[in-house]
């Protein structure tokens, strides 16, 4: 056996350039940081771009006039950060632009602390934007995650043409860790589907029985249009009622269609288990060691380790919830994703265990609560 | 020859608007360089300046207020080929003034045309940066307590290399568009006009009153010969070339027995300047080496030069879930600043635990053993005390081994630092043995 030593932030970027990705713009913030010092480190020796914004706003704007000339582009930040990305995210999400957002959270409200982690982003990160559309947000639980979740959010960016999260939290971001990445197997890196060039090209129109318009890059033979407004598939505003109706539910279903096929998660079902486990993210290592810890003393006890967060993996969560007399949510905020676990529940009783004081959350007081 | 506008989709703008003239300006000016549709991205703002794309048939970009330099800084450096021309207001220029300046001191090949008609046309006439402070605008007596900014003293002394300040009835308004599009650089074209939808409902300003401003002010129309430099992209393209490719991951093989099996947490208590962060990364390279697990949490104040530093290890044979401390099996002691920071761990230490204090140090009441080692009288300074300790553990055969330290810093070391390690954790070893 051999490892090697490295931080969550330095997985993160490995993992975007094994992904594909060439670009990356950022602004410096704690913890997020180091990614953008790994990308200027591994990506102009490849040829590819690493820029450094005069702000957020800035940076996230320079990755989406990179993605519609068809580039693999990818930002991080914190959540200071993603308040500035907002207007951006929204047009990433309404315009259908391919992009993966690195968010190391940290402990908030606002400038909050800089170097403690928490998960206070979950709900942000889906609804922090104008329009109400869904995103795509994937949660490590540690380095390896960090690594291969960052190449399945290429993958996802790609296929979905939206922005994708990767919700991180300091606490994985800038821990260093033992690892072996070589031997990590990453998803079959996946591009986005283009359109025939030859044939005339309308930019926001989807074929019959697809929900993912296909793509033409800013830049190749074909004119492409790219607009922040509401538009119809020829990219040009529109006030046509059923145009708009028709595009706001697609930018819907595209995503929530496929909630349940691109929900990644651990699951360790005990079927005599009374009790449903359900984290993510850096507090599922403490969960794992309390659930492991009350097994030990007889207790039965299930776990489902949450990788994907939004789209809410609903069928899973239906499913599992509906065999459990009970559930624990556990979270290192002070309850947030618990309420879409309620709100799946049916008769299962749903029970919440989290703080959001700058530490983490121990195993045994996490024990106590099974 | 072959306009690019768009003919499905003719200017919209209110009778009167001066707006309208650069679209055909600009058409011409392209028309004459030769310019196809798909060498060129039009990338424009909001308000009226952010129709501008769906008049020319070429690849457009049409986002959020004041952000369009950044989409098209985007674009030219993912795809350096395209000609990409930028259209805002006076209102963009304002929202996004931070976006202006940091352009023109990157100077990457943009065009960027100032559609400049002193108020917000689109949301009521409302004052812009560029409203005069006596101007009737929608804004009531708001703009008389600002002052206007003029767009070519502040882009030029934000670095643009060229500037161009016109009026959009000016008859050579397409060749000096023109020009500043041919420029292979970041150009800002300030072009002056009338708004007669909000602006000039209520303020005089006609082309004649537009010339004679014009004429009161320094000419300004070309390269700005102090502001001269290398265009960005190309430069980047040159700068990263020489960037060496250190992609290269280094893997540590397993070769050692660790002392003590299980979990096994290490706290290191330091001070700025003590080299914690790399004694902490050490001891995990250590455990690497032996076929641990291993994991590092650092905690250092934002002033690092100044202040505590703490480094937390857990090392296992088993996958690391929580990466907290415990209950440390070793602390190491090095500085008050550093042993102030954990006031809550001292109780806890069991007497299974090993603390290993610099000598000077003073502890809080705890349980565990405690050896105190006077590094100054072994000739250690203190930025090599963590790394000592290290070497005082490996002799007491707690966490790591002599093998597994050497290990570590041959791996992390090269050349003369190596040899002054080495020399270190000898003249740590010997301490030892004189206790």
């Amino acid at each position: 056996m051999a490892m090697q030593f490295m931080e969550g932030n330095e997985a993160i970027a490995r993992g975007a350039v094994a992904a594909g990705c060439r670009f990356f713009a950022g602004y410096p913030i704690t913890p997020a940081t180091t990614v953008y010092n790994n990308m200027l480190r591994l990506l102009p020796p490849l040829g590819g771009i690493c820029l450094q914004g005069e702000d957020e706003i800035a940076s996230i704007g320079f990755c989406l006039g990179a993605a519609m000339t068809g580039a693999k582009a990818l930002t991080a930040t914190s959540g200071p950060g993603i308040s500035l990305y907002s207007e951006q995210i929204s047009f990433a999400i309404g315009s259908e632009i391919p992009l993966v957002i690195v968010n190391i959270q940290r402990l908030g409200p606002s400038t909050g602390s800089a170097t403690r982690g928490a998960d206070g982003d979950i709900q942000f990160m889906q609804w922090g934007n104008s329009g109400g559309q869904p995103v795509i947000v994937l949660a490590p639980v540690d380095i390896r995650d960090c690594y291969t979740l960052t190449a399945h959010a290429f993958n996802l960016a790609e296929r979905f043409r939206c922005p994708v999260f990767l919700a991180a939290n300091k606490e994985i971001a800038m821990t260093r860790e033992s690892v072996d990445l070589d031997r990590l197997p990453l998803p079959a890196p996946v591009e986005r589907r283009t359109a025939d060039a030859r044939n005339p090209f309308l930019p926001f129109a989807t074929a019959d029985g697809e929900l993912v318009p296909r793509f033409l890059p800013i830049g190749g033979q074909r004119l492409v249009r790219q607009t922040s407004s509401t538009h119809g598939p020829d990219g040009y505003i529109t006030t046509d009622a059923g145009i708009i109706d028709a595009m706001q539910k697609r930018l819907r279903a595209k995503i929530h269609s496929a909630a349940d096929a691109l929900a990644l998660y651990d699951a360790d079902i005990d079927p005599a288990a009374d009790t449903l486990v359900i984290a993510y993210g850096v507090s599922a290592r403490a969960v794992r060691k309390a659930v492991a810890a009350r097994r030990e003393q007889g207790r039965k006890l299930s776990l489902l380790v949450l990788k994907t967060l939004w789209p809410v993996p609903e069928g899973l969560l239906r499913e599992n919830l509906a065999a459990h007399r009970r559930a624990v949510v556990v979270e290192m905020n002070l309850g947030q994703y618990v309420r879409e676990i309620e709100r799946l529940a049916g008769a299962t009783r749903v029970d919440f265990f989290g703080q959001m004081d700058g530490n983490l959350l121990h195993p045994r007081r996490i024990a106590k609560a099974l | 020859m072959t306009s690019l506008l768009n003919t499905q989709r003719p200017p919209v703008f209110c009778p009167g608007c001066s707006h309208e003239r650069v679209v055909t300006s600009l058409d011409k000016a392209l028309d004459n360089r030769g310019l196809q549709g798909h060498q060129l991205v039009i990338v424009s703002d909001i308000g009226c300046s952010g129709l501008f794309d769906t008049f020319f048939n070429a690849h457009a970009f049409h986002g959020l207020h004041g952000r369009a330099l950044t989409y098209a800084t985007g674009l030219k450096m993912a795809r350096p080929d395209l000609k990409v021309v930028v259209t805002m207001g006076d209102g963009g220029l304002g929202i996004g003034g931070a976006h202006v300046l940091a352009t023109c001191r990157r100077n990457i090949d943009l065009t960027l045309l100032v559609l400049n008609n002193f108020n917000y046309g689109m949301t009521g006439g409302q004052c812009s940066a560029t409203t005069p402070s006596e101007a009737q605008v929608g804004s009531g007596f708001l703009n008389r307590l600002e002052k206007p900014v003029d767009i070519c003293t502040l882009a030029g002394a934000a670095g643009a290399p060229y500037l161009a300040r016109l009026s959009a009835y000016q008859k050579d308004l397409s060749e000096q568009i023109g020009a500043a599009v041919d420029y292979a650089g970041f150009s800002v074209v300030d072009i002056w006009g009338v708004c007669p939808g909000r602006y000039t409902k209520h303020n005089q300003l006609t082309p004649k009153r537009i010339d004679e401003r014009l004429a009161d002010l320094p000419a300004v129309n070309g390269p700005v010969s102090e502001n001269q430099r290398s265009e960005y992209s190309h430069a980047y393209a040159e700068l990263a070339a020489r960037q060496i490719d250190s992609d290269a991951l280094t893997h540590i093989p397993a070769q050692f027995q660790a002392p003590q099996s299980g979990r096994r947490e290490v706290v290191i208590l330091g001070g700025a300047g003590q080299r914690i962060v790399t004694a902490g990364e050490l001891l995990c390279l250590a455990g690497i080496s032996a076929g641990l697990h291993v994991t590092q949490k650092n905690d250092y104040p934002i002033t690092v030069l100044r202040g505590h530093s703490v480094s937390e290890l857990v090392l296992d044979a088993r996958e690391i879930g929580f990466t907290g401390i415990d209950r440390p099996d070793v602390v190491l002691a090095l500085s008050p600043e550093g042993v102030a920071r954990r006031p809550a761990m001292w109780p806890r230490l069991s007497s299974d635990a090993m603390v290993i204090a610099a000598k000077g140090v003073s502890l809080p009441h705890c349980n565990a053993h405690v050896e105190v080692l006077d590094f100054k009288a072994g000739k250690i300074k203190s930025a090599d005390w963590a790394l000592a300790a290290l070497a005082v553990m490996a002799a007491r055969g707690r966490v790591l081994t002599q093998e597994m330290l050497a290990a570590a810093v041959r791996h992390r070391f090269s050349g003369k630092v190596r040899d002054l390690a080495l020399a270190t954790i000898a003249r740590a070893t010997a301490l030892t043995a004189e206790g």
